[in-house]
Protein backbone atom coordinates (compact mmCIF):
# COMPACT_ATOMS: atom_id res chain seq x y z
CA UNK A 1 0.00 0.00 0.00
CA UNK A 2 1.47 3.37 -1.30
CA UNK A 3 -1.39 5.52 1.25
CA UNK A 4 -0.33 5.17 4.87
CA UNK A 5 -2.07 8.35 6.52
CA UNK A 6 -6.12 7.78 6.68
CA UNK A 7 -7.91 9.82 4.32
CA UNK A 8 -11.64 10.58 4.52
CA UNK A 9 -11.16 11.53 0.30
CA UNK A 10 -9.60 8.36 -0.28
CA UNK A 11 -11.58 5.92 1.79
CA UNK A 12 -14.87 7.05 0.09
CA UNK A 13 -13.41 6.90 -3.31
CA UNK A 14 -11.99 3.69 -2.70
CA UNK A 15 -15.39 3.20 -1.52
CA UNK A 16 -17.00 4.03 -4.36
CA UNK A 17 -14.94 2.30 -6.76
CA UNK A 18 -15.53 -0.53 -4.88
CA UNK A 19 -19.03 -0.71 -5.41
CA UNK A 20 -19.16 0.13 -8.90
CA UNK A 21 -16.29 -2.82 -9.76
CA UNK A 22 -18.97 -5.32 -7.99
CA UNK A 23 -22.11 -3.84 -9.49
CA UNK A 24 -24.40 -5.72 -12.10
CA UNK A 25 -23.08 -4.12 -15.72
CA UNK A 26 -26.77 -3.48 -16.55
CA UNK A 27 -27.74 -2.01 -13.68
CA UNK A 28 -24.86 0.11 -13.28
CA UNK A 29 -25.54 1.72 -16.84
CA UNK A 30 -28.83 1.78 -16.06
CA UNK A 31 -28.66 4.43 -13.00
CA UNK A 32 -26.03 6.48 -14.90
CA UNK A 33 -27.92 7.10 -17.98
CA UNK A 34 -30.98 8.58 -15.38
CA UNK A 35 -28.71 10.26 -13.23
CA UNK A 36 -27.16 11.97 -16.99
CA UNK A 37 -29.00 11.24 -20.08
CA UNK A 38 -26.46 13.47 -21.64
CA UNK A 39 -23.20 11.70 -21.15
CA UNK A 40 -20.23 14.07 -20.61
CA UNK A 41 -17.87 14.90 -23.29
CA UNK A 42 -14.88 13.21 -22.19
CA UNK A 43 -11.80 11.70 -23.81
CA UNK A 44 -10.47 8.39 -23.42
CA UNK A 45 -7.59 8.17 -21.61
CA UNK A 46 -7.47 4.38 -21.90
CA UNK A 47 -10.39 2.81 -24.09
CA UNK A 48 -12.40 -0.06 -22.25
CA UNK A 49 -9.87 -2.85 -22.31
CA UNK A 50 -11.03 -6.34 -21.11
CA UNK A 51 -8.39 -8.55 -19.04
CA UNK A 52 -7.17 -10.59 -16.09
CA UNK A 53 -6.69 -10.16 -12.28
CA UNK A 54 -5.05 -13.11 -10.96
CA UNK A 55 -6.64 -14.37 -7.87
CA UNK A 56 -4.31 -15.55 -5.06
CA UNK A 57 -5.47 -17.77 -1.79
CA UNK A 58 -3.08 -18.60 1.14
CA UNK A 59 -1.79 -22.18 2.09
CA UNK A 60 -4.13 -23.23 4.87
CA UNK A 61 -5.90 -20.01 4.36
CA UNK A 62 -2.93 -18.13 6.32
CA UNK A 63 -0.06 -19.01 4.69
CA UNK A 64 2.20 -18.75 1.99
CA UNK A 65 -0.02 -16.59 -1.09
CA UNK A 66 -0.63 -19.00 -4.49
CA UNK A 67 -2.16 -18.80 -7.69
CA UNK A 68 -5.82 -20.13 -7.72
CA UNK A 69 -6.47 -18.46 -11.10
CA UNK A 70 -7.62 -15.32 -12.73
CA UNK A 71 -10.43 -13.59 -12.87
CA UNK A 72 -11.99 -11.20 -15.86
CA UNK A 73 -11.69 -7.50 -15.40
CA UNK A 74 -12.53 -4.48 -17.47
CA UNK A 75 -10.83 -1.15 -17.05
CA UNK A 76 -11.67 2.34 -18.72
CA UNK A 77 -9.80 5.83 -18.20
CA UNK A 78 -11.73 9.57 -19.03
CA UNK A 79 -10.89 12.70 -18.89
CA UNK A 80 -13.61 15.53 -18.88
CA UNK A 81 -13.27 18.81 -20.43
CA UNK A 82 -12.81 19.94 -16.68
CA UNK A 83 -9.50 18.08 -16.88
CA UNK A 84 -10.72 15.80 -14.09
CA UNK A 85 -10.10 12.23 -14.67
CA UNK A 86 -11.82 8.81 -13.52
CA UNK A 87 -10.42 5.13 -13.46
CA UNK A 88 -13.00 2.28 -13.57
CA UNK A 89 -12.93 -1.52 -13.19
CA UNK A 90 -15.64 -3.92 -13.52
CA UNK A 91 -15.69 -7.19 -12.90
CA UNK A 92 -16.22 -9.45 -16.11
CA UNK A 93 -16.25 -8.25 -19.40
CA UNK A 94 -18.34 -4.92 -19.80
CA UNK A 95 -16.91 -2.08 -21.81
CA UNK A 96 -20.05 0.18 -21.20
CA UNK A 97 -20.16 -0.47 -17.70
CA UNK A 98 -16.18 0.19 -17.32
CA UNK A 99 -16.75 3.46 -18.73
CA UNK A 100 -19.79 4.52 -17.23
CA UNK A 101 -17.63 3.95 -13.88
CA UNK A 102 -14.43 6.04 -15.23
CA UNK A 103 -16.76 8.89 -15.86
CA UNK A 104 -18.21 8.31 -12.57
CA UNK A 105 -15.27 8.47 -11.09
CA UNK A 106 -14.61 11.58 -12.58
CA UNK A 107 -17.38 13.33 -12.36
CA UNK A 108 -17.10 12.63 -8.35
CA UNK A 109 -13.38 14.44 -8.67
CA UNK A 110 -15.32 17.23 -10.44
CA UNK A 111 -17.54 18.23 -7.43
CA UNK A 112 -20.46 16.14 -7.70
CA UNK A 113 -19.76 13.17 -5.48
CA UNK A 114 -22.79 14.22 -3.33
CA UNK A 115 -25.54 14.15 -6.03
CA UNK A 116 -24.57 10.83 -7.12
CA UNK A 117 -23.40 9.14 -4.13
CA UNK A 118 -26.88 9.85 -3.48
CA UNK A 119 -28.55 8.80 -7.35
CA UNK A 120 -26.63 5.88 -7.89
CA UNK A 121 -24.46 4.76 -5.06
CA UNK A 122 -26.60 4.46 -2.63
CA UNK A 123 -29.37 2.31 -4.74
CA UNK A 124 -26.11 -0.11 -5.86
CA UNK A 125 -25.18 -0.25 -2.28
CA UNK A 126 -28.91 -1.23 -1.11
CA UNK A 127 -28.87 -3.70 -3.48
CA UNK A 128 -25.81 -5.62 -3.21
CA UNK A 129 -26.81 -5.64 0.64
CA UNK A 130 -30.30 -6.98 -0.10
CA UNK A 131 -28.39 -9.66 -2.61
CA UNK A 132 -26.35 -10.44 0.43
CA UNK A 133 -29.14 -10.99 3.04
CA UNK A 134 -30.46 -13.30 0.98
CA UNK A 135 -28.68 -15.35 1.06
CA UNK A 136 -27.65 -15.20 4.45
CA UNK A 137 -31.18 -15.41 5.67
CA UNK A 138 -31.05 -18.87 3.90
CA UNK A 139 -27.54 -20.17 4.83
CA UNK A 140 -28.97 -19.03 8.39
CA UNK A 141 -31.82 -21.52 8.47
CA UNK A 142 -30.07 -24.06 7.43
CA UNK A 143 -27.73 -24.02 10.54
CA UNK A 144 -28.25 -27.24 12.62
CA UNK A 145 -29.68 -27.03 16.08
CA UNK A 146 -28.57 -29.99 17.48
CA UNK A 147 -30.60 -31.37 20.71
CA UNK A 148 -29.29 -34.72 22.72
CA UNK A 149 -31.40 -37.49 23.28
CA UNK A 150 -32.92 -38.88 26.26
CA UNK A 151 -32.28 -42.08 26.65
CA UNK A 152 -35.16 -44.26 27.94
CA UNK A 153 -35.12 -44.80 31.37
CA UNK A 154 -36.01 -48.23 32.85
CA UNK A 155 -37.49 -46.76 35.61
CA UNK B 1 11.77 -38.43 -44.78
CA UNK B 2 8.95 -36.03 -43.95
CA UNK B 3 6.08 -35.70 -46.34
CA UNK B 4 3.64 -32.81 -46.81
CA UNK B 5 0.27 -34.52 -47.45
CA UNK B 6 -2.75 -32.00 -47.99
CA UNK B 7 -6.12 -32.74 -48.62
CA UNK B 8 -8.91 -32.95 -47.24
CA UNK B 9 -10.50 -29.41 -46.61
CA UNK B 10 -13.68 -29.55 -47.96
CA UNK B 11 -14.42 -32.84 -45.70
CA UNK B 12 -13.33 -30.90 -42.57
CA UNK B 13 -15.69 -27.95 -43.88
CA UNK B 14 -18.83 -30.39 -44.20
CA UNK B 15 -17.60 -32.13 -40.58
CA UNK B 16 -17.99 -28.72 -39.03
CA UNK B 17 -21.27 -27.65 -40.31
CA UNK B 18 -22.57 -30.87 -39.42
CA UNK B 19 -20.94 -30.70 -35.91
CA UNK B 20 -23.37 -27.43 -35.79
CA UNK B 21 -25.94 -28.73 -36.22
CA UNK B 22 -25.77 -31.56 -33.93
CA UNK B 23 -24.86 -29.02 -31.45
CA UNK B 24 -28.15 -27.49 -31.78
CA UNK B 25 -29.98 -30.46 -31.60
CA UNK B 26 -33.69 -30.87 -32.71
CA UNK B 27 -34.70 -27.64 -33.76
CA UNK B 28 -38.32 -28.47 -32.67
CA UNK B 29 -36.88 -28.18 -29.11
CA UNK B 30 -36.12 -24.65 -27.78
CA UNK B 31 -32.39 -24.03 -27.79
CA UNK B 32 -30.54 -23.23 -24.63
CA UNK B 33 -29.57 -19.98 -23.54
CA UNK B 34 -26.36 -19.15 -21.96
CA UNK B 35 -28.00 -17.26 -18.96
CA UNK B 36 -29.96 -20.98 -18.50
CA UNK B 37 -26.60 -22.67 -18.26
CA UNK B 38 -25.11 -20.00 -15.77
CA UNK B 39 -28.46 -20.58 -13.50
CA UNK B 40 -29.19 -24.01 -14.14
CA UNK B 41 -26.15 -26.07 -14.70
CA UNK B 42 -24.09 -23.49 -12.19
CA UNK B 43 -21.71 -26.41 -11.01
CA UNK B 44 -20.58 -27.94 -14.36
CA UNK B 45 -19.90 -23.99 -14.84
CA UNK B 46 -17.75 -24.00 -11.09
CA UNK B 47 -15.73 -26.51 -12.43
CA UNK B 48 -15.18 -24.93 -16.02
CA UNK B 49 -13.94 -21.77 -14.25
CA UNK B 50 -12.09 -23.90 -11.79
CA UNK B 51 -10.10 -25.99 -14.35
CA UNK B 52 -9.79 -23.24 -16.98
CA UNK B 53 -8.65 -21.13 -14.26
CA UNK B 54 -10.74 -18.06 -14.96
CA UNK B 55 -13.20 -16.97 -12.57
CA UNK B 56 -15.95 -15.82 -15.51
CA UNK B 57 -19.81 -17.65 -15.55
CA UNK B 58 -20.58 -16.41 -18.90
CA UNK B 59 -17.65 -17.58 -20.60
CA UNK B 60 -17.74 -20.76 -18.79
CA UNK B 61 -21.92 -20.94 -19.63
CA UNK B 62 -20.45 -20.10 -23.30
CA UNK B 63 -17.76 -22.84 -23.71
CA UNK B 64 -20.20 -25.31 -22.20
CA UNK B 65 -23.04 -24.83 -24.71
CA UNK B 66 -20.28 -24.97 -27.43
CA UNK B 67 -18.47 -27.56 -26.17
CA UNK B 68 -21.97 -29.93 -26.28
CA UNK B 69 -21.56 -30.53 -22.10
CA UNK B 70 -18.18 -31.88 -22.99
CA UNK B 71 -16.60 -30.33 -19.73
CA UNK B 72 -12.76 -30.95 -20.83
CA UNK B 73 -13.57 -29.55 -23.86
CA UNK B 74 -15.44 -26.47 -22.44
CA UNK B 75 -12.11 -26.00 -20.20
CA UNK B 76 -9.86 -26.14 -23.00
CA UNK B 77 -12.04 -23.45 -24.94
CA UNK B 78 -11.37 -21.35 -21.58
CA UNK B 79 -7.70 -21.93 -21.19
CA UNK B 80 -7.14 -21.02 -25.09
CA UNK B 81 -9.52 -17.81 -24.73
CA UNK B 82 -7.85 -16.59 -21.40
CA UNK B 83 -4.10 -16.39 -23.42
CA UNK B 84 -5.65 -14.02 -25.41
CA UNK B 85 -6.37 -11.95 -22.77
CA UNK B 86 -3.62 -9.27 -21.18
CA UNK B 87 -2.87 -9.61 -17.51
CA UNK B 88 -3.33 -6.78 -15.27
CA UNK B 89 -1.95 -7.76 -12.02
CA UNK B 90 -2.05 -9.58 -9.19
CA UNK B 91 -4.84 -9.38 -6.41
CA UNK B 92 -4.05 -9.39 -2.83
CA UNK B 93 -4.64 -12.98 -1.39
CA UNK B 94 -8.68 -13.53 -0.53
CA UNK B 95 -9.49 -13.47 2.88
CA UNK B 96 -11.53 -16.69 3.14
CA UNK B 97 -11.85 -15.43 7.15
CA UNK B 98 -14.05 -12.66 5.87
CA UNK B 99 -16.26 -14.97 3.49
CA UNK B 100 -19.44 -14.72 3.23
CA UNK B 101 -20.84 -18.24 3.71
CA UNK B 102 -23.08 -20.28 1.85
CA UNK B 103 -21.99 -23.23 3.63
CA UNK B 104 -19.40 -24.36 6.58
CA UNK B 105 -19.44 -27.25 8.17
CA UNK B 106 -16.94 -29.08 10.44
CA UNK B 107 -16.36 -32.44 11.42
CA UNK B 108 -13.90 -31.66 14.00
CA UNK B 109 -16.23 -29.75 16.25
CA UNK B 110 -19.55 -30.14 16.60
CA UNK B 111 -20.60 -26.95 18.37
CA UNK B 112 -17.72 -24.29 16.83
CA UNK B 113 -18.84 -20.88 16.86
CA UNK B 114 -21.36 -19.93 13.97
CA UNK B 115 -22.53 -23.25 14.13
CA UNK B 116 -22.82 -25.75 11.29
CA UNK B 117 -24.52 -24.43 8.29
CA UNK B 118 -25.14 -26.79 5.67
CA UNK B 119 -26.18 -24.66 2.71
CA UNK B 120 -28.04 -25.90 -0.67
CA UNK B 121 -25.89 -29.42 -0.54
CA UNK B 122 -27.11 -32.59 -2.21
CA UNK B 123 -25.78 -34.47 1.28
CA UNK B 124 -28.82 -35.91 3.16
CA UNK B 125 -30.69 -36.23 -0.09
CA UNK B 126 -31.84 -39.71 -1.05
CA UNK B 127 -30.35 -39.75 -4.59
CA UNK B 128 -33.62 -40.80 -5.76
CA UNK B 129 -34.68 -39.32 -9.36
CA UNK B 130 -37.24 -36.63 -8.62
CA UNK B 131 -39.74 -36.68 -11.94
CA UNK B 132 -41.10 -33.49 -11.09
CA UNK B 133 -38.04 -31.78 -12.38
CA UNK B 134 -38.99 -33.40 -15.74
CA UNK B 135 -42.62 -31.31 -15.87
CA UNK B 136 -41.89 -27.37 -17.25
CA UNK B 137 -42.97 -24.79 -15.08
CA UNK B 138 -42.85 -26.30 -11.59
CA UNK B 139 -41.07 -22.71 -9.71
CA UNK B 140 -39.80 -24.46 -5.98
CA UNK B 141 -41.29 -22.78 -2.87
CA UNK B 142 -39.33 -20.52 -1.63
CA UNK B 143 -36.37 -21.42 1.18
CA UNK B 144 -37.01 -20.62 4.41
CA UNK B 145 -35.36 -17.97 5.97
CA UNK B 146 -33.82 -17.14 9.33
CA UNK B 147 -31.84 -14.03 11.01
CA UNK B 148 -28.39 -14.25 9.94
CA UNK B 149 -25.49 -13.41 12.47
CA UNK B 150 -23.57 -10.65 11.66
CA UNK B 151 -20.07 -10.34 11.58
CA UNK B 152 -17.23 -13.45 10.09
CA UNK B 153 -16.66 -16.92 11.10
CA UNK B 154 -13.26 -17.71 12.60
CA UNK B 155 -11.99 -20.76 10.82
CA UNK B 156 -11.41 -23.56 12.97
CA UNK B 157 -7.83 -24.21 12.94
CA UNK B 158 -7.11 -20.79 14.65
CA UNK B 159 -9.35 -22.26 17.63
CA UNK B 160 -6.22 -25.03 17.16
CA UNK B 161 -3.20 -22.65 16.28
CA UNK B 162 -4.36 -20.57 19.79
CA UNK B 163 -3.09 -23.12 21.94
CA UNK B 164 -0.44 -24.40 19.49
CA UNK B 165 -2.39 -27.58 19.09
CA UNK B 166 -1.66 -27.18 14.82
CA UNK B 167 1.05 -26.11 13.05
CA UNK B 168 1.75 -23.00 11.96
CA UNK B 169 1.37 -22.45 8.41
CA UNK B 170 4.95 -21.02 6.68
CA UNK B 171 4.46 -17.34 5.18
CA UNK B 172 6.53 -17.62 1.70
CA UNK B 173 7.21 -15.41 -0.72
CA UNK B 174 5.18 -12.41 -1.43
CA UNK B 175 5.27 -13.41 -5.77
CA UNK B 176 4.21 -17.04 -5.91
CA UNK B 177 5.30 -18.68 -8.85
CA UNK B 178 3.29 -18.87 -11.75
CA UNK B 179 2.91 -22.24 -13.83
CA UNK B 180 1.19 -20.77 -16.25
CA UNK B 181 3.72 -18.08 -16.79
CA UNK B 182 7.38 -20.77 -17.04
CA UNK B 183 7.37 -24.45 -17.55
CA UNK B 184 6.68 -26.85 -14.44
CA UNK B 185 10.01 -26.87 -12.97
CA UNK B 186 10.74 -29.18 -9.86
CA UNK B 187 11.55 -29.01 -7.22
CA UNK B 188 7.64 -27.78 -6.74
CA UNK B 189 7.02 -25.91 -3.87
CA UNK B 190 3.73 -25.82 -1.73
CA UNK B 191 2.32 -22.48 -3.30
CA UNK B 192 3.03 -24.04 -6.72
CA UNK B 193 1.75 -27.58 -6.42
CA UNK B 194 -1.11 -25.89 -4.70
CA UNK B 195 -1.27 -24.05 -8.04
CA UNK B 196 -1.36 -27.44 -9.84
CA UNK B 197 -3.77 -29.14 -8.14
CA UNK B 198 -6.47 -26.31 -7.87
CA UNK B 199 -6.67 -26.19 -11.98
CA UNK B 200 -6.38 -30.29 -11.98
CA UNK B 201 -8.63 -32.09 -12.81
CA UNK B 202 -11.45 -33.55 -10.67
CA UNK B 203 -11.16 -36.80 -11.66
CA UNK B 204 -7.76 -37.30 -10.93
CA UNK B 205 -7.34 -35.26 -8.28
CA UNK B 206 -10.14 -37.38 -6.59
CA UNK B 207 -8.71 -40.98 -7.03
CA UNK B 208 -5.21 -39.64 -5.86
CA UNK B 209 -6.85 -38.55 -2.63
CA UNK B 210 -9.04 -41.73 -2.77
CA UNK B 211 -6.02 -43.53 -2.92
CA UNK B 212 -4.47 -41.68 0.24
CA UNK B 213 -7.61 -42.92 2.16
CA UNK B 214 -7.28 -46.44 0.79
CA UNK B 215 -3.65 -47.03 2.58
CA UNK B 216 -1.44 -45.41 -0.26
CA UNK B 217 0.15 -43.11 1.49
CA UNK B 218 -2.60 -42.65 4.53
CA UNK B 219 -2.76 -39.06 6.54
CA UNK B 220 -5.74 -39.81 8.99
CA UNK B 221 -7.33 -36.67 7.39
CA UNK B 222 -10.21 -35.36 9.76
CA UNK B 223 -12.10 -31.99 7.79
CA UNK B 224 -11.60 -29.39 10.15
CA UNK B 225 -13.46 -27.22 8.34
CA UNK B 226 -15.68 -27.11 4.48
CA UNK B 227 -17.00 -23.59 3.15
CA UNK B 228 -17.87 -22.09 0.69
CA UNK B 229 -19.13 -18.39 0.06
CA UNK B 230 -18.03 -15.19 -1.74
CA UNK B 231 -14.93 -13.40 -0.98
CA UNK B 232 -13.77 -10.20 -2.08
CA UNK B 233 -10.96 -9.44 -5.02
CA UNK B 234 -8.89 -6.90 -4.25
CA UNK B 235 -6.18 -5.67 -6.13
CA UNK B 236 -3.88 -2.37 -5.57
CA UNK B 237 -3.96 -0.15 -8.43
CA UNK B 238 -1.00 1.77 -9.62
CA UNK B 239 -2.95 4.66 -10.76
CA UNK B 240 -4.97 5.62 -7.89
CA UNK B 241 -2.18 4.76 -5.45
CA UNK B 242 -4.55 2.40 -3.45
CA UNK B 243 -6.19 -0.74 -3.57
CA UNK B 244 -10.23 -1.47 -4.27
CA UNK B 245 -11.90 -4.60 -4.45
CA UNK B 246 -12.03 -5.08 -8.04
CA UNK B 247 -14.89 -7.88 -8.13
CA UNK B 248 -16.24 -11.08 -5.63
CA UNK B 249 -15.49 -14.89 -6.44
CA UNK B 250 -17.42 -17.64 -5.04
CA UNK B 251 -15.30 -20.39 -3.62
CA UNK B 252 -15.03 -23.62 -1.74
CA UNK B 253 -12.22 -23.86 0.94
CA UNK B 254 -11.46 -27.16 2.89
CA UNK B 255 -8.85 -27.32 5.22
CA UNK B 256 -7.71 -30.73 6.84
CA UNK B 257 -6.52 -31.81 10.38
CA UNK B 258 -4.42 -34.43 10.06
CA UNK B 259 -1.88 -36.90 12.14
CA UNK B 260 0.92 -35.35 14.17
CA UNK B 261 4.20 -34.38 13.30
CA UNK B 262 6.91 -33.41 16.44
CA UNK B 263 10.39 -33.77 17.31
CA UNK B 264 12.91 -33.60 20.51
CA UNK B 265 12.31 -29.83 20.29
CA UNK B 266 8.67 -29.22 19.20
CA UNK B 267 5.86 -31.37 21.42
CA UNK B 268 3.98 -33.24 18.69
CA UNK B 269 1.08 -30.70 16.87
CA UNK B 270 -1.22 -31.72 14.15
CA UNK B 271 -0.67 -30.95 10.64
CA UNK B 272 -2.98 -29.18 7.71
CA UNK B 273 -3.86 -29.45 4.75
CA UNK B 274 -5.48 -27.11 2.33
CA UNK B 275 -7.85 -27.02 -0.35
CA UNK B 276 -9.28 -23.55 -2.60
CA UNK B 277 -11.40 -23.86 -5.64
CA UNK B 278 -13.15 -21.59 -7.55
CA UNK B 279 -16.79 -21.95 -7.48
CA UNK B 280 -19.17 -24.66 -5.91
CA UNK B 281 -17.11 -28.01 -5.73
CA UNK B 282 -16.38 -29.59 -2.27
CA UNK B 283 -15.42 -32.81 -3.83
CA UNK B 284 -12.67 -31.21 -5.68
CA UNK B 285 -11.49 -28.81 -2.36
CA UNK B 286 -11.34 -31.78 0.20
CA UNK B 287 -9.49 -33.90 -2.51
CA UNK B 288 -7.12 -31.19 -3.50
CA UNK B 289 -6.63 -30.90 0.74
CA UNK B 290 -6.04 -34.30 0.90
CA UNK B 291 -3.12 -34.43 -2.35
CA UNK B 292 -1.89 -31.51 -0.77
CA UNK B 293 -1.28 -32.93 2.74
CA UNK B 294 0.21 -36.04 1.31
CA UNK B 295 3.05 -34.17 -1.22
CA UNK B 296 3.57 -32.49 1.97
CA UNK B 297 5.79 -35.78 3.50
CA UNK B 298 9.38 -34.62 3.07
CA UNK B 299 9.07 -30.95 4.89
CA UNK B 300 6.72 -32.89 7.68
CA UNK B 301 9.56 -35.67 8.01
CA UNK B 302 7.20 -38.62 7.26
CA UNK B 303 8.67 -41.60 5.46
CA UNK B 304 8.27 -42.04 1.18
CA UNK B 305 6.58 -44.63 0.91
CA UNK B 306 6.43 -44.71 -2.64
CA UNK B 307 2.70 -44.47 -2.91
CA UNK B 308 1.16 -42.70 -6.12
CA UNK B 309 -0.13 -39.66 -4.18
CA UNK B 310 3.47 -38.65 -2.52
CA UNK B 311 4.93 -38.27 -5.90
CA UNK B 312 5.35 -34.61 -6.91
CA UNK B 313 6.34 -34.99 -10.79
CA UNK B 314 3.91 -38.08 -10.77
CA UNK B 315 0.87 -35.64 -9.64
CA UNK B 316 1.82 -32.54 -11.19
CA UNK B 317 2.36 -33.64 -14.32
CA UNK B 318 -0.79 -35.97 -14.99
CA UNK B 319 -3.48 -33.46 -13.03
CA UNK B 320 -3.57 -31.06 -15.74
CA UNK B 321 -6.86 -32.45 -17.78
CA UNK B 322 -5.89 -30.30 -21.22
CA UNK B 323 -2.62 -31.51 -21.42
CA UNK B 324 -3.44 -34.87 -20.84
CA UNK B 325 -6.44 -34.65 -23.33
CA UNK B 326 -3.66 -33.11 -26.13
CA UNK B 327 -1.38 -35.99 -25.58
CA UNK B 328 -3.59 -38.73 -25.69
CA UNK B 329 -5.78 -37.64 -28.42
CA UNK B 330 -2.91 -36.46 -30.87
CA UNK B 331 -2.18 -40.40 -31.54
CA UNK B 332 -5.63 -40.65 -33.95
CA UNK B 333 -4.17 -37.46 -35.90
CA UNK B 334 -2.95 -38.63 -39.20
CA UNK B 335 0.82 -40.49 -38.98
CA UNK B 336 0.68 -42.37 -42.13
CA UNK B 337 4.26 -41.98 -42.95
CA UNK B 338 5.62 -43.02 -39.42
CA UNK B 339 3.54 -46.15 -39.64
CA UNK B 340 4.41 -46.99 -43.26
CA UNK B 341 7.80 -47.63 -42.30
CA UNK B 342 6.34 -49.86 -38.99
CA UNK B 343 4.59 -51.37 -41.89
CA UNK B 344 7.86 -51.78 -43.85
CA UNK B 345 9.58 -52.76 -40.80
CA UNK B 346 6.75 -56.02 -39.57
CA UNK B 347 7.23 -57.07 -43.45
CA UNK B 348 10.94 -57.15 -43.28
CA UNK B 349 10.62 -58.83 -39.92
CA UNK B 350 8.38 -61.68 -40.88
CA UNK B 351 9.73 -62.42 -44.58
CA UNK B 352 12.81 -63.18 -42.56
CA UNK B 353 11.21 -65.32 -40.09
CA UNK B 354 9.51 -66.99 -42.48
CA UNK B 355 12.61 -67.67 -44.51
CA UNK B 356 14.55 -68.86 -41.71
CA UNK B 357 11.71 -71.37 -40.52
CA UNK B 358 11.86 -73.19 -44.26
CA UNK B 359 15.70 -73.21 -44.03
CA UNK B 360 15.48 -75.11 -40.74
CA UNK B 361 12.72 -77.43 -42.21
CA UNK B 362 14.95 -78.32 -45.32
CA UNK B 363 17.88 -79.11 -43.07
Amino acid sequence: MSVTKPDPETDLRRARLSTLARAPADRLCALFAAYAPQSPAHDLLRPPEIGTVMVRGRAGASGAPFNLGEMTVTRCSVRLASGAVGHGHVQGRAHAAARTAALIDALCQDGQGTAIEAAILTPLRAEAEAARAARATRAAATRVEFFTMVRGDNA
Amino acid sequence: MYVAVKGGERAIDNAHAWLAEERRGDPGVAELGIAQIREQLALAVARVMAEGSLYDPDLAALAIKQARGDLIEAVFLIRAYRTTLPRFGAARPVDTGAMACDRRISATFKDLPGGQILGPTFDYTHRLLDFALAADGMAPPDAPQSEASAGAMAHVTEFLAREGLIQPEAQGSATPRDLTREPLDFPADRPLRLQALARGDEGFVLSMAYSTQRGYGRTHPFVGELRIGTVAVEMDIPELGFAIELGEVVVTECETVNQFTGSRTEPPQFTRGYGLVFGQSERKAISMALVDRALRWEELGEDNVGAPAQDTEFVLYHADNVQATGFLEHIKLPHYVDFQSELELIRRLRAEAIAGQAREAAE
